[in-house]
């Protein structure tokens, strides 16, 4: 087995130990550091259910060996509310309008839309759909999450 | 040993806030039907039809729920499966030398290694645990390996070295009745007839076609994936994502060679379903490399394997023959259905009972003869999928049906209209509709919806392919086109499909047991809302979906949980609300029917007395135990007669698409639906299974087909099997609900999470022919139909 590493996760300093350097981050995410928030539906990029900002840059998980993303700032779903009790402004809506069934697609989806209204407060509906044209959700038919993110970015545009 | 899961899903939340909808596509006036005769408590409290939030929405998405790949114990070892990459071949030998020679590997197991039944299934035990000197299938499971890493285990899989001698596979399903038997059970898996009034007659007008539906897969996100921990007595728990906790336990049991009380599930988080979970997939071979390595073990198909490690949705070929009179009233309906099972039964016998008993559509039809054949080849099994048979001959009756209406020079929806089933009607199965069944008013409410404004745009992502194609807007042709579908709720002939559920209250607060498998639909929120309901209570606790503590709760399939497990829920809470007024009433001296439970408090409805619920339950408790059934059926006859239905429900879908002809792209610009819902539960989450149901079926219109090879499938990842985006999927207009309440569905709710899926996608094949005047028979459409069509 290689030397530990630590990979910096949702602003805390993890010891990677044990671990094949062929892991992707999600395995490690998943499987070393406990965090299954992040999700492995496809495990070749196509889902983006394994979501995650490296150094603020939106990205599959599955197609980053863990190792190289050792000297980054990663931020996975665990890490966007505010707290065990506190919903980020995205979470929140999509609790209230609907956009979970499963909720496999789900932590990807709010990592997605917290990237996406970051750069745009004011996304059309194109823009949203354009955006998020990388995560599949088979259980909604979109509606609802569509609906989330005009809610968000609102609520975001509100300033509450 | 028992270790405990360090993550199991969390059963109770029961603070989720009231949501409410937000789309302007599901604005107000959306109730069509009359008011019921069952009582619903008010909106806005969180009871029965109000709009309440998800009991896991929190957790979903915070990231802590906890999915069945999610899922860990100390010590725990990785599974891995071995498949045959021939559609058939013979096993001369099978070498295990080098995996388990392999550092890290703990187990290698075969068939040999099964200690009790050697096959499995749903309805016909006829699937090998493991391959037995033989295999029928790409995918079909060989050995399984256990070792400390899942790498290791996958390694160490590609290391067993199998002597295999390839056949040449049975791929026709059509071939395969008269073929040379590739299983001891024989080819065929059933063949039905159905013979209904006079089969000499003929019309006026006759119209003919062939069409085909090819192989869809659920594709839902979470791969199948689950722990097994061995106990100290040769036991083992599971906790495991499916669709039916019992009748896995059943089948695990059996093939264990072990009591079925020494197999204890447990639902983890279920990341979808759509039918492919009602089969067994990992369940077994999780349990014996459990028991033999005495270690728990954990197993994640990827997402290639998973679309080896599933049944699917059967591919079809339809012929049709529709008679009408000069005025478009339907004469005589034939066809004949032939379904590709694949290698194992799975569900196929009751998959081609639907297609052939709903052939027809739901059209009043007086002479029928329907031949449906469900065919065993070296294809992958395929079994339930959202709408198990009724899509796909809903795919041919509505393309007869416009073919008719064009033969008439008739208005397509127009044609439907006076062939529309209702109440106190036959079905060609001899059954008479006693329920509520409003096709006439669902297709009108959807085809009398406003006709969608859709502006010029000038955003490319509004053209058929999108940014990236090249399709110029004066190239795009605009079609519009219709369906309607039907299919059963609930299992049918004589199968009694019930539920069970336990309701205790205690200290004024309810907790509600039931193994309801809770796949994305919302039961869970259901479940709590009923118990509210019925108990006025507000805090509702859910115990985990177990088979220790509860009996059967059925399949979370054919609609049919909103009714089985919502009615068990029902009777559970009223049994219980029944012993607490009969202790209240004796201790007042009064008539229990003069007491409600109301706000957590006892109350007598001359507002002379009332206790807090809360102090009635203080410690003891009150408690019931329940199983539910739906009113008995009876098995079709030989000429396929028999009420052999519980209840039926429809939708209809209007769909716009826009078309580029030379390049064969399709964009749907927009889709409005109605939808026979009986009663609404929770509107929010009857929106999302209308949404979600009608993309499933935009799928299989435009693009989802498993692509096969001489029985070899050429597109297992979601790079090459593509399913809708939100650039692929519109807006969805639910123009209405048609609320007709069904007389013995508890709180008059019919089942919804089937019906888009049946209506959707012959409403967008209608569509792109409307745009191109092509005769396209077969779904899914692919460009090169239409461009060079």
């Amino acid at each position: 087995m290689p030397d530990p590493y630590s990979l910096r996760v949702n602003g805390v300093d993890c010891e990677v130990a044990d671990s094949d350097l062929a892991e992707s981050l999600l395995f490690v995410l998943r499987e070393r550091l406990g965090l299954t928030g992040t999700k492995n539906a496809c495990t070749e990029g196509e889902c983006s259910s394994c979501a995650v900002l490296i150094d603020g840059v939106l990205t599959c998980s599955c197609l980053v060996l863990a190792a190289t993303a050792a000297d980054q700032e990663i931020t996975t779903v665990e890490g966007l509310g505010d707290g065990r009790d506190e919903l980020s402004v995205v979470q929140e809506a999509f609790v209230h309008e609907g956009a979970v069934q499963c909720g496999f697609c789900t932590p990807g989806l709010i990592v997605a839309v917290h990237d996406l209204l970051e750069a745009n407060t004011e996304p059309s509906d194109g823009d949203v759909r354009e955006a998020l044209s990388g995560n599949l959700c088979r259980c909604t038919g979109y509606g609802r999450i569509l609906a989330a993110v005009h809610s968000a970015a609102a609520t975001k545009r509100s300033g509450s | 040993m028992t270790a405990e899961p360090v993550v199991t899903p969390e059963p109770v939340v029961t603070t989720a806030p009231a949501v409410t909808t937000g789309a302007a596509n599901t604005a107000a006036g959306i109730s069509a039907g009359a008011a019921g005769a069952d009582t619903i408590v008010d909106a806005g409290t969180r009871g029965v039809g109000a709009d309440v939030g998800r009991p896991d929405g929190v957790p979903k998405v915070q990231g802590r729920f906890a999915f069945s790949s999610d899922l860990w114990a100390d010590d725990f070892l990785w599974g891995h499966t071995l498949r045959s990459p021939h559609a058939s071949a013979r096993i001369l030998g099978i070498d295990i030398g080098p995996a388990l020679a392999t550092a890290g590997v703990h187990a290698v197991l075969l068939a040999d290694d099964v200690p009790g039944r050697l096959n499995y299934g749903l309805e016909h035990p006829d699937q090998p645990v493991l391959a037995d000197g033989q295999v029928r299938y790409v995918g079909e499971p060989v050995a399984v390996v256990a070792a400390d890493h899942p790498d290791v285990a996958r390694r160490a899989a590609e290391a067993i070295v199998v002597d295999y001698e390839p056949t040449d596979p049975l791929t026709d399903p059509e071939a395969a009745p008269t073929a040379e038997p590739i299983h001891p059970n024989g080819n065929v898996f059933r063949e039905i007839n159905i013979r209904h009034g006079d089969l000499d007659a003929t019309g006026e007008v006759v119209v003919e076609g062939t069409y085909e539906v090819g192989m869809q897969d659920q594709a839902f996100m979470g791969p199948e994936s689950g722990l097994a921990l061995p106990d100290d007595d040769g036991g083992v728990e599971l906790f495991i994502s499916t669709q039916w906790l019992h009748v896995d336990r059943e089948q695990i049991a059996a093939c264990l060679g072990i009591d079925e009380e020494q197999v204890r599930l447990t639902l983890a988080g279920v990341g979808g379903a759509f039918g492919a979970r009602e089969d067994l997939s990992l369940q077994i071979h999780l349990c014996l490399l459990a028991l033999h390595t005495g270690k728990p073990v954990k197993m994640v198909y990827s997402r290639d394997e998973s679309f080896f490690g599933h049944v699917h949705r059967h591919p079809a070929k339809m012929w049709y023959r529709h008679h009408a009179d000069g005025d478009g009233r339907l004469v005589k309906v034939e066809a004949r259905i032939v379904l590709d099972g694949g290698a194992y039964a799975s569900t196929s016998s009751a998959v081609i009972a639907n297609a052939s008993c709903f052939a027809a559509g739901p059209y009043k039809v007086p002479a029928a003869h329907i031949v449906g054949l469900a065919a065993r080849t070296n294809n992958p099994p395929c079994g339930a999928m959202r709408g198990f048979g009724a899509v796909q001959t809903c795919f041919g009756h509505e393309s007869q049906m416009d073919k008719l209406a064009a033969a008439l020079n008739m208005d397509p929806v127009e044609l439907r209209l006076i062939n529309a089933l209702d109440s106190g009607d036959r079905l060609v199965t001899g059954q008479v509709i006693t329920g509520t069944f409003p096709v006439a008013e669902v297709i009108l409410q959807c085809a009398g919806a406003p006709a969608p404004d859709i502006p010029p745009s000038d955003d490319r992502r509004d053209l058929p392919g999108g940014s990236g194609r090249t399709t110029d807007a004066a190239d795009t042709v605009r079609g519009t086109g219709f369906a309607v579908g039907f299919k059963n709720l609930m299992f049918s002939e004589g199968y009694d499909d019930y539920s069970s559920a336990a309701c205790r209250v205690a200290d004024g607060v309810a907790t509600v047991t039931c193994a309801c498998a809770e796949v994305g639909q919302g039961f869970v929120t259901l479940a709590q809302q009923i118990a509210r309901t019925e108990l006025g209570v507000d805090e509702v606790i859910l115990a985990p979906a177990q088979t220790a503590t509860i009996g059967s709760a059925g399949s979370s399939s054919a609609s049919r949980q909103t009714w089985m497990s919502g009615g068990a829920v029902q009777a559970a809470c009223r049994a219980v609300r029944d012993q607490i007024l009969a202790d209240v009433a004796a201790d007042w001296g009064v008539s229990p029917d003069g007491l409600v439970l109301r706000d957590g408090l006892v109350v007598s409805l001359d507002g002379q007395q009332e206790a807090l619920l809360a102090q009635i339950t203080a410690g003891a408790g009150y408690e019931a135990d329940v199983e539910y059934h739906h009113a008995p059926t009876e098995a079709l006859d030989e000429n396929g007669q028999g009420n052999a239905h519980v209840s039926f429900a429809c939708a209809a879908h209007r769909v716009v698409a826009d078309v580029d002809p030379d390049l064969g792209l399709v964009r749907i610009r927009d889709i409005t639906t109605a939808q026979d819902v009986g009663r609404i539960l929770n509107p929010t989450q009857a929106v999302g299974q209308i949404e979600g149901g009608t993309a499933q079926g935009v799928g299989l219109a435009l693009m989802e087909e498993i692509i096969l090879d001489n029985g070899q499938v050429r597109n297992a990842s979601f790079t090459d099997y593509v399913i809708p985006t939100t650039l692929d999927m519109p807006d969805v207009t639910i123009a209405a609900w048609v609320e007709h309440p069904e007389p013995n569905a508890p709180y008059g709710a019919k089942g919804i999470g089937e019906p888009p899926t049946i209506s959707s996608s012959a409403a967008v094949a209608a569509a792109v022919r409307d745009a191109t005047n092509l005769p396209l028979p077969k779904i899914p459409i692919h460009p090169a139909d239409i461009a060079l069509g």
